[in-house]
């Protein structure tokens, strides 16, 4: 199992009157289609306050486990709860709401008019003014849903989320099609929400939002998570740093006693050394050794997510986030 | 960091489940006015069979001759009524195929709305605008040529024309279900018009014809003939009686099946 859980954040502050149960909490979580395993095996809780992102190439499995968290469909192996309810009995009394990329609008009809009917489903819900207003679309509240633009349309989705005051609020991919200034937009409406301390777990396939946007960032690969931590540990752990150096007098014997090298390459006079901890490296070297012309090169971050996520091989070797022992 | 005052959530214990599922006046209230809005439902639902009324019934030499109980243009008023609600009720149920190809019922399912009272509310819907359409027709024939001999005639064949319309709403939804496509009416429309026919909306079926034959083991023959009835005055034949019932039986049998289904999946 590749799974490597550096340390949880944090949770943030305890939450009146509900401590102790968790907004997510799933096991074992499975699904096949078929022959395909979407999902392979998830673990997962998600504390309440957590914003989490749920980061990962399109196909890693994201979309599927937030249709299980939320009761979409039915896990083929494992179980997952939502406040220590089923994720129906959740949806049913307004604890969980999301903005789903699949999920469609009544093209025929208001933004005002969709929120209006969508608010009457549940028993307490917020104004639909409010809503509109903290999701930016009081100006196109008498609008048809089918004249609205990508960005407005996914607006109004996330208003609809907001009706229930719902204490966990799922997006999946929710910025996706939006431009730039749209993305910008829609996530200051995001977070403007979530300093009231509400729980977000968001799916996204951008590596800047969830850096971002998420105090805890939850990376998934072919249907299981690979790592799970702060946006700067998963930087950390992903990104490393590689030592070139020409080393004359090289030799495995020399080089065994390098501190903290994640693996290291001999090409005739020069090493190549990967490691966390390049400063170490590079010390060593100059230090112990006949190194000269020294290098030190950073992965970008977006490589560094491409190793965590690279579907390329089988298990990554990359993610080993402890000083190997 | 969050202090209280900025987490006033909705407290857990006022989270209630809605009674009834969802069901709520709003969320009828905008259902209809969805369906009232829609131009093409309005064309044919409400503006065509009171057309068909007016040229095939009002408009020819035979309107005024005797039908039994009333004359010609009351019984093609009453087929044309039939006509309208057997439109009307299988485009309402039918517009579950619109919605499910939106992702509509995929949202709903992200709301306490449960499916039963969703298909219910689409139900609702379709016999509330089938009343519409057979009222229209009605209405229209009240004013013009159509004439029937008491006030209980023009209520009960009105009532069956309706009532009957809920095999056709029945069969909206099983179709909405089976045919994932935002056009299912223009898949079906073609269908239900061979149903009219064969029913005798348009032409009346000649006793003892082979077409009358086959054509009295189709949906709309049992409503049709029932409708007729209590102006032709014709015996009541039970075989129109088992006609509505099982093609009733089939359709929502059939939509409750593929609901399930559905249900399952999304």
């Amino acid at each position: 199992m590749t799974s490597t859980t550096i340390t949880s954040a944090a949770p943030k502050g305890s939450q009146s009157g509900v401590l102790g149960d968790l907004a997510v909490s799933a096991t074992g979580l499975r699904k096949d289609f078929g022959s395909v395993h979407a999902v392979r095996g998830i673990d997962l809780e998600i504390r309440q306050g957590e914003i989490v992102a749920f980061l990962g190439p399109n196909g890693a499995g994201k979309t599927t486990t937030i249709d299980m968290i939320l009761g979409l469909s039915e896990p083929t192996a494992g179980s997952v709860t939502v406040f220590g309810q089923t994720p129906r009995s959740a949806i049913a009394h307004g604890l969980v709401a999301a903005v789903m990329q699949t999920a469609g609008l009544l093209k025929d009809i208001s933004v005002r008019e969709t929120l209006e009917l969508t608010g009457s489903l549940f028993v307490h819900h917020a104004s639909v003014d409010s809503v509109i207003k903290r999701a930016g679309i009081s100006d196109i509240g008498d609008r048809k849903v089918n004249k609205c633009s990508g960005g407005q349309q996914q607006r109004l989705r996330f208003a609809m989320a907001l009706l229930s005051d719902p204490e966990l609020l799922i997006l999946d991919e929710p910025t996706t099609g939006m431009d730039v200034a749209g993305r910008r937009d829609f996530w200051a409406a995001i977070r403007q929400d979530a300093t009231r301390g509400r729980t977000i777990l968001f799916a996204t396939h951008y590596l800047e939002e969830a850096d971002e946007y998420a105090d805890r960032i939850i990376l998934v690969r072919q249907g299981r998570i690979v790592a799970d931590g702060t946006a700067a540990q998963i930087k950390a752990m992903a990104a490393g740093r590689t030592v070139r150096a020409t080393v004359p007098s090289a030799t495995s014997r020399v080089l065994e006693g390098v501190p903290g090298a994640d693996s290291i390459e001999l090409r005739g006079e020069t090493v190549l050394i990967r490691s966390k901890d390049s400063d170490a490296v590079a010390r060593y070297l100059l230090t112990q050794t006949d190194a000269r012309d020294l290098e030190i090169e950073s992965r970008g971050i977006e490589d560094a997510f491409l190793a965590l996520t690279s579907d390329a091989e089988d298990e990554p070797s990359t993610d080993t986030p402890e000083e190997p022992t | 960091m969050t202090t209280a005052a900025e987490t006033a959530y909705t407290a857990r214990a006022e989270r209630r489940v809605p009674p009834m599922g969802g069901l709520n006046p709003t969320l009828l209230r905008i259902e209809l006015l969805r369906v009232l809005r829609n131009r093409r439902t309005m064309i044919f639902t409400l503006i065509m069979p009171a057309a068909f009324y007016l040229i095939f019934g009002v408009g020819q030499s035979y309107a005024n001759q005797n039908a039994g109980r009333g004359n010609v243009a009351a019984y093609i008023m009453i087929s044309m009524a039939a006509y309208g609600a057997m439109i009307a009720s299988t485009g309402g149920g039918a517009m579950v195929a619109t919605e499910r190809a939106q992702g509509w019922s995929r949202q709903l399912r992200l709301t306490p709305l449960s499916p039963a009272i969703y298909v219910f509310v689409k139900l609702l819907t379709a016999m509330l605008l089938g009343a519409l359409a057979v009222l229209v027709v009605f209405v229209i024939g009240v004013f013009t040529m159509a004439q029937m001999d008491t006030v209980g005639l023009w209520v009960s064949t009105a009532l069956i024309a309706w009532a009957g319309s809920l095999v056709f709403a029945a069969f909206g939804l099983f179709m909405g279900y089976l045919l994932p496509s935002e056009n299912v009416m223009q898949i079906i429309g073609p269908g239900l018009a061979i149903l009219a026919f064969a029913g005798g909306l348009f032409v009346p079926l000649e006793d003892g014809s082979t077409l009358q034959k086959i054509a009295q083991f189709t949906p709309m023959y049992g409503i049709s003939s029932l409708a007729n009835a209590p102006l032709t005055g014709d015996t009541l034949q039970w075989t129109w009686v088992v006609n509505v019932a099982a093609w009733l039986i089939l359709f929502a049998g059939g939509a409750i099946w593929r609901f399930r289904k559905d249900t399952a999946r999304v």
